[in-house]
């Protein structure tokens, strides 16, 4: 059931769902969360609304759309109710903001959220520069973006990084659950020996990939190269070396990944790329603070980024760096402590891994900046 | 590195993403051609490799009396899951476990078939890399299973071994008395120490029942009242409105007691009655329902006290259905019940004076499966005796199933200008709650077997326990008396209702 309430406000919204619930019995039973999804006013927004719904089936939510229409219009708020068939296992509360009204979505929301019950924020396309500081950011308890979405994915990543607070989160790194399993679950397997070095390939615009880097890189204290490549989607491939064999899995068709390890069988393992639904439905599941995503975009400016595999970029002043960084890094070193804080913060929780024994962790450090600031005058 | 001193650096206990994934290992079913083996085992294992929680070299070996190729074998698996699998049917998921299928032929007796058995898991070792770890699944009557014993020690197949592991699965009926099931223990126990004997009781596996521990031990509400000082009694229901048509051969001579009561209901009670263990690591969960399972005696005398019957046909849910005698393969004089009602009390601390009443039954109103804390009069009522006719007594049920969840009972002011106070009903569903895709009872319970994570199965020593309650009972019920008969489509006989009546309580209509 649809029902529309054009030019209206909050408390008749309010008043609609409370008697559509009394006359239809409409379910009002057992919502676990309130989720607001913050949009445009464009078509993508019935995409992000599907999944939401699919979602629901495993976390009943109320979910509130903010659509951000027109903001030279007149304010005017439209609101749309859905319940039963048209919203899965939720009902929706579709708002359309426009003229000043649409900088004002908090305001629209506070009203609508179900009591007690924690509230969650999605942006699935453009997500505000510091999530936690915005008005609905500061009202929900966990905050989703998405980088992957973004127009600058590999920018958005650091901006994530700049302005984290407990409770955010972001897709890109959901996307990575299903290889991060895998890889862990190899090296559950004897022999039982030491990473030396790693390296992760991918799209030179994927996000999770940079995410996988800098996971690999908290996680086993060494430099972790991250190398783009054209051929494959998302993330492509993982080498993790050591003295035994090492521990590869490829994904070359974004389907089916193969993983090598010494003592075992080639394997084929399923790896699909994972919708949106998935990796909603796994956000959902959980509302407190994700440690390990935090010290993983910590550790995001540790990895090694090296030029293209299959290149194809006109950057040649993108590979001369990538050629200088090696060079440059111990002339950089010296530059730096006074540049960048950080960088240096960043650096903090790396004094361990600093003292691993090939010494590259020292010479890691440098590197990430200057890529980046290339990247930024591109 | 060994495997003990070795800590994955990519595992971190606050990575509550990461799910485990069992190591390298494969699934031997027997009796794979069973109603069991197509409808729940064979759909879990593509569930959970969908999910993404076995391991890449998973191989599942088929062993029955056909005259299959491993194809086809493949061919049955592949429509089983399409048909009764949960989770959406997705090809590279598939071709990738489906590489890992063989199928052995043969009979139970059969040495070269075993041999076969054999080459074929080494190979798999070989192969997929099953790195010798392998479960024995055994969907077979509890007649075969000391051949199908005996042929896996003869083979070398359950030979123990430090860095592999070896398990084997069985399913109820653990025997049909104290004596056969120590028999029983003794046969599976020769072959397979007790650490890798894994019984299945699916209801365990069901996230309602796991969620009694939740309600109970991580709530603040429901623990100080859930003792003698509170709780009036317990009811514990599992009903059915199927018949047992067709399955005479297991049924005829076992009866509801055997087939429920002993295993499902006294683990429900156990979950129910039991103290806070002190983790729950599987020892402390087992120590914990030993404790009250060792308490737990059925009250006696048992003429009083318990109820048994057989259904007669007649219309049920606007179909004709037959009665007990009337089913194929039942002997015309068959004393099997297929009702069974029994008082336990559990004599405790906590629960002593509170009865617990048992009830199963086939044929009955409806399907349903709940445990029912049934609370005491408030004991001083303000209102006089007109406002509070309506009221009953409050009640705290557990649905296991259909219609997962809880509900409460309590009274409240009717809307009106007068005082008057009527049961109403407060409801949680986790059909709304959470999950239609939840994990079906068999995929956790098949995925805790691959992990070696025994604590959802029962031990030996419980299987045990719960004959030594159900035992005298039967006894007593095989020397006298028949069972009495009841309509199918009621709620069983008339003497389940007098033995409740006797106390002035009443069994809910679940």
């Amino acid at each position: 059931m649809i029902i529309d309430l054009p030019s209206t406000t909050t408390s008749q919204v309010n008043n609609k769902l409370v008697e559509v619930r009394e006359r239809g019995g409409a379910v009002a039973l057992g919502r676990v969360l309130t989720l607001v999804i913050v949009t445009d006013d464009g078509a993508r927004t019935e995409e992000a609304v599907d999944a939401a719904n699919d979602a629901s089936r495993l976390h009943p939510c109320r979910v509130i759309v903010v659509a951000k229409g027109a903001r030279k219009a007149a304010p005017r708020l439209d609101a749309q109710i859905r319940v039963g068939g048209d919203a899965g296992a939720s009902e929706v509360v579709v708002l359309r903001l426009y003229g000043p009204l649409a900088d004002e979505g908090a305001s629209c929301v506070i009203p609508l959220l179900l009591p007690d019950a924690p509230v969650v924020a999605w942006w699935p396309f453009e997500a505000p520069a510091v999530p936690a500081k915005d008005p609905i950011g500061e009202l929900a308890h966990r905050r989703i973006t998405d980088s992957a979405a973004e127009k600058n994915p590999i920018k958005a990543l650091e901006h994530r990084q700049k302005s984290y607070a407990d409770g955010d989160t972001d897709l890109a790194w959901t996307r990575l659950t299903t290889w991060r399993t895998q890889l862990a679950a190899a090296l559950d397997l004897a022999p039982f020996d030491k990473v030396t070095d790693a390296e992760v390939t991918g799209e030179a615009d994927s996000p999770s990939t940079d995410l996988l880097a800098a996971w690999l890189g908290w996680c086993l204290r060494i430099p972790v190269k991250r190398s783009k490549t054209t051929s494959g989607q998302g993330i492509v491939s993982v080498v993790l070396e050591r003295k035994s064999g090492n521990v590869e899995l490829h994904r070359p068709d974004g389907k089916i990944g193969i993983l090598t390890q010494p003592g075992q069988p080639e394997r084929r393992v399923a790896l699909h790329r994972r919708e949106v639904q998935d990796c909603l439905s796994e956000e959902l599941r959980r509302l407190d603070a994700d440690e390990i995503y935090e010290a993983t975009l910590k550790s995001l400016s540790k990895v090694v980024r090296t030029k293209t595999v299959a290149a194809r970029k006109p950057a040649a002043a993108k590979a001369a760096t990538a050629t200088a960084k090696p060079v440059a890094a111990t002339a950089k070193a010296t530059a730096k402590p006074a540049a960048k804080p950080a960088a240096a913060k960043a650096a903090k929780p790396s004094t361990g891994a600093a003292a691993s024994p090939n010494g590259s962790a020292a010479k890691a450090k440098p590197e990430p900046k200057p890529a980046r600031r290339v990247k930024a005058g591109t | 590195m060994t495997r003990t001193h070795w800590r994955n650096p990519l595992r971190d206990e606050r990575d509550k993403r990461l799910p485990k994934i069992a190591g390298p290992c494969g699934l031997v079913i027997f009796g794979v051609t069973g109603d069991l083996s197509r409808k729940k085992l064979m759909p879990a294992i593509y569930d959970l490799a969908n999910r993404g929680l076995l391991p890449p070299g998973f191989a599942l070996t088929g062993f029955a009396r056909r005259d299959w190729e491993s194809q086809d074998f493949g061919q049955v698996v592949l429509d089983a899951v399409k048909e009764h699998a949960r989770t959406p049917f997705r090809q590279e998921v598939w071709d990738q476990l489906a590489e890992g299928f063989r199928f052995v032929s043969g009979s139970f007796d059969d040495d070269e078939a075993f041999d076969n058995l054999v080459a074929t898991i080494q190979d798999l070792d070989r192969v997929r890399g099953t790195g010798g770890n392998h479960a024995f699944y055994l969907s077979i009557p509890p007649g075969a299973f000391p051949v199908v014993c005996r042929q896996l020690a003869r083979s070398g197949l359950s030979a123990q071994n430090p860095d592999q592991w070896r398990r084997v699965v069985i399913e109820k009926p653990f025997g049909h008395d104290l004596t056969s099931a120590r028999q029983l223990n003794k046969i599976v126990n020769e072959v397979f120490p007790e650490d890798s004997v894994f019984r299945i009781d699916h209801y365990l596996g069901k996230e309602t029942v796991q969620n009694i521990l939740a309600l109970r031990f991580a709530n603040q509400l429901f623990e100080p009242i859930w003792n003698a000082n509170y709780v009036d009694h317990v009811q514990i229901t599992m009903a059915e409105d199927i018949g047992l048509g067709g399955r005479a051969g297991y049924y005829d001579g076992i009866g509801a007691a055997r087939d429920v009561i002993q295993n499902h209901l006294l683990q429900l009670l156990a979950l129910t009655a039991m103290e806070e263990p002190v983790s729950f690591h599987p020892g402390d969960l087992h120590a914990e329902k030993i404790k009250v399972l060792s308490a737990t005696t059925a009250a006696s005398p048992y003429d009083e006290t318990t109820a048994r019957g057989q259904y007669v046909g007649g219309w049920q849910g606007g179909q004709k259905v037959p009665g007990l005698l009337e089913e194929g393969g039942f002997a015309k004089d068959s004393k099997t019940e297929t009702f069974a009602a029994m008082q336990m009390d559990v004599n405790t601390r906590r629960w002593a004076g509170v009865p617990f009443y048992l009830r199963t039954g086939k044929r009955l109103g409806r399907r349903v499966t709940e445990i029912a804390v049934v609370f005491k009069q408030a004991p001083h009522l303000p209102f006089d005796s007109t406002a509070t006719e309506e009221l009953g007594q409050n009640a705290l049920v557990i649905r296991v199933q259909p219609d997962e969840g809880v509900t409460m009972r309590f009274g409240s002011k009717v809307p009106g200008n007068t005082m008057e106070v009527r049961d109403v009903t407060m409801d949680f569903g986790y059909g709304h709650a959470f999950t239609e895709s939840s994990p079906e009872a068999y995929e956790r319970l098949l995925l805790d077997v691959l992990l070696g994570e025994p604590s959802l199965f029962p031990v030996n020593d419980e299987v045990e326990r719960s004959w030594e309650i159900i035992d005298p009972v039967l006894k007593q019920w095989a020397s006298k008396g028949v069972p009495e008969k009841y309509r199918a489509g009621t709620w069983g006989p008339t003497s389940a209702d007098e033995m409740m009546a006797r106390t002035g309580r009443h069994w809910r209509r679940p």
